[in-house]
């Protein structure tokens, strides 16, 4: 019965931040950009989510007769389940957790790897030049990316000796991984941006270049899947971040520590948007180059000194 | 690198200046004195309509929005029978601003002239008249021209001498 709460909680906790992401997202471009943002619908614009939302489900659920109709409807729900089920080894707090897995940093990346297949089959499913391009890219970006997200976490996993989100972040007790770990913060915040398919790095769906991408013949609530997709990616890789870096529900104890993990998340997520606002698509083979030349290289040798430092200390 | 976090530390910045977007139906716009809206009738300081229906607007209109109809009171004073502007065409040239010699027409800082119905663009006479002298007061076309029109005397204007005598030789 316990079980049930925390997992009803957790799906509502996270639905609702990501629709609620929509209009938090309008309104953060709008306060970089000096506009205003929707500030019409109810009060500073709020209920602006709930009529988005009504509007999309009453859009026209169009599957066009040339796509592989099977894969085109299964594809959005890839993404949505790949994503949803890493939240249940996200340790909100000590106690508020779906499942404190062994291997929860390897089931975070084992799905964030499956939401690429949404990616690819959604794009080849829509018989769509634009989206076939748009979908080649997100696998190489990808296969990039993945590489260097996983290997970024290898520094943190060493240093707390666990694959346990949990115990990763009792292990920091002593202080924020982030300290230690800064390169490997770095090269997972940069990876990260990557694997949500946030600007600088939404390549996959370029609007200048390809129509919408990937998700070119999506429309009504099979866009917004991807839609909302996106913004729980963006929640998700926050509240990693927080979990692996910055102490997760650590904090000084005159706050609850489920806030502190809310707080913590919620500035990483801000701060997705203002890199969103603020930088320009790289071409797609500068992506490639600074990925496999750069963070590649810096992330092997983050490795290779955290390794040394560990023995060296064990010594 | 370097470029990239300075971009990103600009652009948070922004947060913290003035906003570009004016929110318009709550905070209306300053519109100077000059600004040429909506097409008003003036009358004159003595409540008179300006408008001597010379036609000169609608001549001037590059947009032929303006069509009135000259009519003559008891004492022979011009005035318009019917004057109107069809505001789905104007486009706000004020060129029968400039045309009118009389001041009756002008344009006012006034533009929320909206309608959800096209004929209702079409403005009347009543719709155009106003009960004050818009921008220019105190100026009543009478008190210069030539001809008596109840206003003044003839030859009592500004910048106006008597008449001659064309008769008498003795002046």
């Amino acid at each position: 019965m316990k079980y049930f709460f925390i997992i009803a909680g957790v799906l509502l906790i996270v639905l609702t931040i990501a629709a609620g992401l929509i209009y938090v997202e309008r309104r953060l471009l709008a306060l970089f950009q000096d506009r205003q943002g929707p500030n019409r619908v109810g009060p500073f614009g709020l209920l602006q989510v709930l009529a988005d939302v009504i509007k999309i489900f009453f859009k026209e659920d169009w599957t066009p007769p040339f796509a592989d109709k099977a894969v085109f409807i299964i594809a959005p729900g890839i993404l949505m389940g790949s994503i949803l089920l890493t939240f249940a080894v996200i340790p909100f707090t000590d106690q508020f957790l779906v499942l404190d897995s062994n291997i929860g940093l390897l089931f975070f990346l084992g799905n964030s790897s499956l939401g690429v297949y949404s990616i690819v089959l959604g794009g080849w499913a829509s018989n769509n030049k634009y989206s076939l391009i748009g979908s080649i890219r997100a696998s190489a970006q990808m296969l990039t990316y993945e590489v260097f997200m996983g290997l970024s976490l290898v520094g943190v996993v060493m240093t707390a000796d666990s694959f346990s989100l949990r115990e990763i972040v009792e292990a920091q007790r002593g202080g924020w991984f982030f300290i230690p770990q800064f390169v490997g913060f770095v090269i997972f915040f940069i990876a990260g941006l990557a694997e949500t398919h946030r600007t600088p790095f939404d390549i996959p769906e370029a609007e200048g270049e390809l129509v919408a991408g990937f998700h070119s013949e999506y429309s009504g609530m099979k866009f917004g899947m991807f839609f909302v997709g996106e913004y729980m990616g963006v929640t998700l890789i926050s509240a990693l971040i927080t979990t692996l870096f910055f102490g997760g529900w650590l904090g000084p104890s005159f706050l609850p520590p489920a806030f502190w993990f809310f707080l913590k998340t919620a500035f990483f997520i801000c701060l997705f948007i203002l890199i969103r606002a603020s930088l320009p698509r790289p071409r797609y083979d500068q992506l490639m180059e600074t990925g496999w030349k750069i963070l590649l290289p810096l992330v092997l040798l983050n490795i290779l000194l955290t390794g040394a430092i560990l023995i060296y200390k064990q010594a | 690198m370097i470029s990239i976090l300075r971009s990103i530390w600009l652009t948070f910045l922004h947060a913290f200046r003035k906003r570009e977007t004016r929110g318009y139906p709550e905070k209306k716009p300053y519109l100077p004195p000059r600004y040429r809206g909506r097409i008003v009738l003036t009358r004159d300081p003595d409540g008179k309509e300006r408008c001597v229906a010379c036609n000169l607007c609608a001549a001037a209109c590059p947009v032929d929005c303006i069509a009135l109809q000259a009519t003559e009171d008891k004492d022979g004073r011009r005035y318009p029978e019917f004057f109107r502007i069809n505001f789905s065409r104007c486009i706000f040239c004020g060129l029968c601003e400039e045309a009118c010699p009389t001041y009756a027409i002008q344009l006012i800082p006034d533009f929320e002239m909206a309608e959800y119905n096209r004929q209702n663009m079409v403005y009347e006479k009543e719709h155009l008249l106003i009960q004050g002298q818009g921008k220019y007061h105190g100026f009543n076309f009478y008190r210069v021209a030539g001809v008596n029109m109840g206003v003044k005397g003839t030859g009592e204007g500004e910048n106006e001498e008597p008449p001659i005598d064309l008769k008498n030789l003795i002046h």
